[in-house]
């Protein structure tokens, strides 16, 4: 989707010609500021946004906001530990699950599929609508899923990490397909004429050289499976666990979704405690991407 | 890349034919590669059963329904079954949100293709971006919490009630900012330096040249920039399951509030409903219909990105 090498050449080729003399009627600066405007409106949003929600979450930053149960009784010492927790395990199974799965793919598409064949071509375009499917759609194939696989409890980590994987699964290929695609040729052509062979070529020079976007790539398509609500509603997680999930059939809540539910309370305290959560939430999305940037900036190579 | 699998074997057959059999460059078999490449291809057809899957699990709870709920009674205005009102809420809200995303979108996206230098453009970019990160929920509880109460009551002075689609598409709007930017950008900067060159040297200026020579080369590109944001804001659910509003309501003022279809299968998987009882089965009657309208539109955005692509 991405064409950013492209991009980035052919902007610093149109540096050199541009009518930048031309520009001082009042038409040109009033569409200059109306773009400058348009670039930064969503950010203005999002500070408003993050200082709105410190503002009301402040008087719940505290130690039971992150070590403490949910708690109807005492609503100004509700804490996310369950959700937190949930989380937690739900990314470590949804990784498991779409990453070796998602790069496998990404490697068929890549480097062995024959793009012109109309099957791939199908695999293709089935591939680019997967990507577009309604995350809340993927909430119901894994009720099924669940249904199929026998299970009465659909609210468990398992399940959970099903929805997301699937969610997930078509970001990685895409992620992966584009890292595979910035290594350079000629170092696979000269693997071949090593007389190397196509898998020996992608798991010896290929994967290597792809590894820290493959990196980004996955650990950003988590980010976003970090936050989803939408699917994981479908399966009904516990409404307020107090208890630690245990392993991949325990009953769990998500962040998410312990957000979800206290902002649709009316208590002024459990806004108060929802504002604190979704600080978390960013801040636990803000460290996944740090992360990323992190791989993307030591590692990245230009060929 | 695909001609590279077929070629990496050509060569050597023709090798060991020149030698007369001296030398064999076949190479040795290699079963653990074959058993490889056929993991390789599982896991690229998981996709393809994983697009299977979804309209299996889906059709059967449909069918069910449709046994005990006639056609009517589903397309229809009023009544316990009818979705005519959680579509018509769902383009309501789209609506909101692309007169939100679409201008605002495709201005940061002309500012990066055409006017930021390129290191400008390298901060500047996952800036825009930077809102896609944002998870839904958090987007929800904004429209719900401040732009609802603070900004459409207090500051703008709109009589608004505590769930309204305007709220819920004005900040949907802007999470799919990034989806339009993102897409209109790679059209915009795949449009051929050369016609740029040739508007400047006809003596137009940069807003001239973005305007008339650049946006319309790229409208293929920008239409499915679109596409993919429509087809993000239908299905989008937590913003409107927590600001739209729960009430089926075919109203269409703005100001009201009115349920979507992604904000019904929200709140009904919220409540008890036993696996096979009719609400059960209405759920996945709604889910099968966005999915149906999804598709459509993705179908559309993808035709329009292969056009421009062909273009250049």
């Amino acid at each position: 989707m991405s064409i950013a090498t492209r991009t980035a050449r052919e902007v610093t080729a149109g540096a050199i010609d541009t009518g930048k003399s031309r520009e001082r009627n009042p038409a040109s600066i009033a569409f200059l500021i109306g773009l400058w405007f348009s670039l930064f409106f969503g950010v203005m949003v999002l500070v408003v946004l993050i200082i709105d929600t410190i503002v009301s979450g402040s008087p719940r930053f505290d130690a039971a906001l992150l070590f403490d149960y949910g708690s109807r009784v005492r609503p100004e010492e509700t804490g996310f530990r369950a959700g937190i927790l949930g989380s937690a395990w739900l990314m470590l199974m949804t990784a498991l699950m779409a990453v070796p799965l998602g790069i496998a793919a990404a490697i068929y598409f890549e480097e062995f599929a024959n793009g012109n064949r109309w099957y791939n071509r199908l695999l293709e375009v089935n591939l680019q609508n997967l990507a577009a499917v309604p995350s809340i759609v993927y909430g119901l194939l894994a009720v099924a899923v669940m249904a199929l696989l026998g299970f009465e409890r659909k609210g468990i980590v398992l399940g959970g990490a099903i929805a997301l994987a699937l969610l997930i699964l078509p970001v990685i290929i895409i992620t992966t397909r584009e890292a595979l695609r910035a290594v350079p040729q000629e170092i696979r052509e000269g693997s071949y004429a090593l007389g190397a062979t196509t898998w020996q070529t992608t798991w010896r020079q290929t994967l290597p050289s792809a590894v820290p976007g493959i990196a980004t790539g996955t650990i950003l398509g988590l980010s976003r499976a970090i936050g989803e609500a939408a699917p994981l509603l479908l399966l009904g997680l516990a409404v307020n666990p107090r208890f630690d999930p245990e392993g991949v059939l325990s009953y769990i809540t998500a962040l998410p979704i312990q957000i979800y539910r206290l902002s649709s309370e009316s208590r002024a305290e459990f806004q108060e405690a929802a504002s604190a959560g979704i600080i978390v939430l960013l801040v636990m999305i803000l460290g996944l991407n740090a992360l990323a940037i992190f791989i993307r900036n030591k590692f990245q190579r230009s060929w | 890349m695909a001609a590279n699998s077929g070629s990496s074997a050509g060569p050597s057959l023709q090798g060991a034919g020149l030698l007369g059999g001296a030398l064999n460059l076949r190479g040795r078999p290699r079963p653990g590669e074959a058993i490889i490449k056929v993991a390789l291809v599982v896991s690229a057809m998981v996709s393809v059963i994983i697009t299977v899957g979804i309209i299996a699990a889906l059709i059967e709870p449909v069918f069910e329904f449709f046994a005990e709920v006639p056609f009517g009674d589903f397309f229809a205005a009023e009544g316990q079954y009818a979705v005519l009102p959680l579509v018509t809420a769902t383009l309501m809200v789209t609506f909101i949100a692309l007169l939100v995303a679409v201008p605002l979108g495709l201005g940061a996206a002309m500012y990066l293709s055409e006017y930021a230098s390129p290191g400008a453009r390298k901060v500047l970019k996952p800036t825009v971006e930077l809102l896609a990160g944002v998870p839904s929920v958090v987007y929800g509880f904004f429209a719900l919490t401040f732009v609802t109460p603070t900004l459409l009551q207090e500051i703008l002075g709109v009589e608004v009630g505590f769930t309204n689609a305007l709220a819920a598409g004005l900040v949907l709007g802007i999470m799919i900012i990034p989806t339009v930017a993102s897409l209109s950008e790679d059209a915009l900067s795949a449009v051929p330096q050369a016609l740029r060159q040739g508007s400047l040297a006809m003596g137009a200026n940069r807003m001239q040249t973005t305007l008339r020579v650049v946006m319309p080369a790229a409208l293929s590109g920008i239409a499915a920039a679109v596409v993919l944001g429509l087809s993000r804001a239908i299905g989008e659910t937590m913003i409107v399951a927590l600001a739209a509003g729960a009430q089926k309501n075919l109203s269409i003022d703005p100001r009201d509030g009115m349920q979507t279809m992604t904000g019904f299968i929200a709140q009904t998987a919220g409540g008890e409903n036993p696996v096979g009882s009719v609400s059960y089965n209405n759920l996945f009657a709604v889910g099968l219909l966005l999915f149906v309208i999804t598709l459509i539109i993705n179908m559309i955005s993808i035709y329009f990105v292969r056009r421009y692509r062909q273009v250049y």
